[in-house]
């Protein structure tokens, strides 16, 4: 915890760079190549999300960001050092698609678990996750066990202690899957800001195609067998508001990101965005948000 | 407080099942004894029902009579006793002092192999055969062999005693189910819960007293419930074989000798080793209440 405020502060190193990563798993009958030669870096402070079919590796990919997996070929560097290094000094934090909490633990001390690991006080401990729950919305729930708690209140819990050590870097495993559409919202809302506010990186693994676009500055589209990053597509969104999810490039974007998954690519975003415009005008519905996952 | 009160609850529930089950076998007992023919129940040259005379099965009264009876000085002198009832209570609780010898070396010795298995695949591999293994040795004949070994030996300047041997081999039974239930409990820990404490650096020792130890609770419980059982009959067994005086299972062959006529003596003693092995039971429901606190929150 210490070296992290150091690292960042002297180095502009990117959160992460990923230089010719490949991944083969070796099974029963022969080998699954889960990601060939993926290239990526992402600067600090910088949202990137990782969105494809399923199996096309992003789990992969954000495990072997996270150390928990050793790439088959390539490296990868977490903050201007190896990922086992990034591990050891706790430069980053991650949350799963399952919360994974501590069901015989508080939520509070389910969200204190990384500071006991790393010998932080007691009290120092506690007011950080109090305030952490209520950054989550979560305070009144302090003393309860996460199996009292729905999905989607475990799941913020679980983000609530990804953040306990201030991480530079966040890797997050679809973490919203389990909620519902209003809440999701609320905490994409909620996750670009603590974003902002910590400036942390974040590589954030979805499904959904307005989710990767509302979060991120840019979506990295893969593709599966073997997963490779088929396209990167940036966001010019500006600051996230709720007004955000009506403008037109929201759209635009939306449907590229889309074509991309088709396995093609749309090269002209602005006169697409026009065409959308005129769409958006003639039937102002969310009809493209569903479209948007149903395509999938 | 609720849950509290749900769990009192419970508890009674079970407690109220235990007299029940008593009160039936004492029923089944009783009406056998009345009703059933005096030879006993035999198929195929078979005894499979005792003979139903006083010297085979006593009225439970008598049993209860027995209790009070004045002790036949000479047999058996255990300090200032004088009835029946004083004899049992007092060397229950010699066996009793055994067994929980016992139980704690193997509930120890359990956990340590247990962690060493789980520390190390190969350990497992080689040790977990042999641990099943040790359970199939007979325990009569193990128990001379222990004596042997121990005569003579000393700890320290602690002088091998006798009833050590007997806790040893208690230790040898309760070991078992702690080893084997403990093994699967730390293994129980999920994937992600794993996962999230190597993401967070934890080292081995942190891992294991935060997540796989209190994941693997479920197991410990009913692991140490049969250590308890598995010490009390261990040490009772033990006592025979090697002959050790004062506890409990010397106490019911004594009384089986004495009693020729009247066998209410040895069953006496019986209930006696019966009680005491429902009393180390409770002791381990105790545990299971601190327990219980602890990982309520899995069971909601
Ligand atoms: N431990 C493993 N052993 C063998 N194959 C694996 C292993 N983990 C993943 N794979 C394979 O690697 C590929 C990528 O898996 P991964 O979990 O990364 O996909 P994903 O993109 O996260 O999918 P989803 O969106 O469904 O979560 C799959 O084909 C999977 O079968
Ligand atoms: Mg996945």
């Amino acid at each position: 915890m210490s070296t992290t405020g150091a690292t960042t502060g002297a180095t502009t190193a990117p959160a992460v760079e990923i230089r010719g990563v490949s991944k083969t798993f070796t099974v029963r009958r022969g080998a699954v190549v889960a990601l060939e030669a993926i290239d990526l870096t992402v600067a600090p402070g910088e949202f990137v999300s990782l969105i494809g079919p399923s199996g096309c590796g992003k789990s992969t990919l954000l495990r072997i960001i996270a150390d928990l997996l050793t790439p088959t070929s390539g490296t990868v560097e977490v903050g201007g050092k190896t990922a086992q290094r990034a591990r050891l000094d706790q430069d980053y934090g991650f949350t799963f698609q399952q919360a994974g909490l501590l069901d015989w633990r508080t939520v509070r001390t389910n969200v204190e678990l990384p500071l006991e690991l790393h010998g932080v006080d007691r009290a120092t401990r506690k007011a950080r996750a109090l305030e952490l729950l209520e950054l989550v919305g979560l305070f009144d729930f302090a003393g309860h066990r996460p199996p009292q708690l729905s999905g989607g209140m475990q799941q913020r819990v679980a983000i609530a202690r990804a953040l306990a050590e201030r991480p530079t870097l966040l890797l997050m495993d679809e973490p919203f899957g389990a909620l519902d559409e209003m809440t999701r919202e609320r905490m994409q809302a909620e996750l670009v800001r603590i974003a902002r506010e910590t400036s942390a990186a974040v590589v954030f693994v979805t499904h959904s195609i307005p989710e990767a676009v509302f979060l991120s500055d840019r979506v990295v589209v893969m593709s599966p067998r073997p997963g490779r990053i088929a396209e990167i597509i940036p966001v010019d969104l500006g600051d996230r508001t709720e007004d955000t999810r009506e403008a037109p490039h929201f759209y635009a974007t939306i449907t590229r990101v889309r074509e991309a998954l088709r396995g093609r690519t749309v090269p002209d975003a602005g006169a697409l965005e026009a065409d959308i415009r005129a769409d958006v005008a003639a039937d102002s519905n969310t009809a493209d948000t569903n479209a948007a996952r149903g395509a999938l | 407080m609720t849950a509290a009160r749900r769990w009192g609850v419970r508890w009674l529930a079970r407690a109220g099942l235990v007299v029940v089950g008593l009160l039936v076998l004492a029923g089944v007992w009783e009406a056998y004894k009345s009703f059933g023919p005096a030879a006993g129940v035999t198929v195929l040259g078979a005894t499979i029902l005792p003979r139903t005379t006083d010297a085979a099965m006593p009225h439970l009264s008598s049993v209860g009579r027995a209790f009070s009876a004045p002790e036949v000085g000479g047999a058996i002198t255990f300090g200032p006793t004088t009835s029946v009832l004083d004899s049992v209570v007092d060397a229950c609780l010699h066996t009793l002092r055994w067994a929980a010898v016992g139980f704690v070396i193997g509930v120890v010795v359990g956990l340590l192999l247990a962690l060493l298995m789980d520390r190390l695949v190969v350990a497992e591999r080689a040790l977990l055969p042999y641990v099943v293994l040790s359970q199939t040795v007979p325990l009569i004949a193990l128990a001379p062999l222990v004596t042997r070994w121990g005569q003579g030996s000393s700890i320290g300047s602690l002088q091998w005693q006798p009833w050590m041997s007997v806790a040893v081999i208690a230790a040898y039974l309760a070991f078992f189910p702690v080893a084997v239930g403990m093994v699967r409990g730390l293994k129980s820990a999920t994937a992600v819960h794993l996962d999230w404490f190597r993401c967070s650096a934890a080292g081995w020792w942190r891992t294991l007293l935060l997540l796989k130890l209190p994941s693997s609770l479920p197991y410990l419980v009913p692991s140490l419930r049969l250590a308890a059982a598995a010490a009390v009959v261990g040490t009772i067994v033990a006592e025979i074989s090697t002959g050790l005086e004062g506890g409990i299972g010397r106490l019911i062959i004594t009384y089986a000798q004495q009693a020729t006529g009247d066998p209410s003596r040895t069953y006496a003693a019986v209930l006696g080793a019966a009680v005491l092995g429902l009393a180390a039971a409770a002791v381990v429901s105790l545990a299971d209440v601190a327990l219980w606190r602890y990982t309520r929150g899995g069971e909601a």
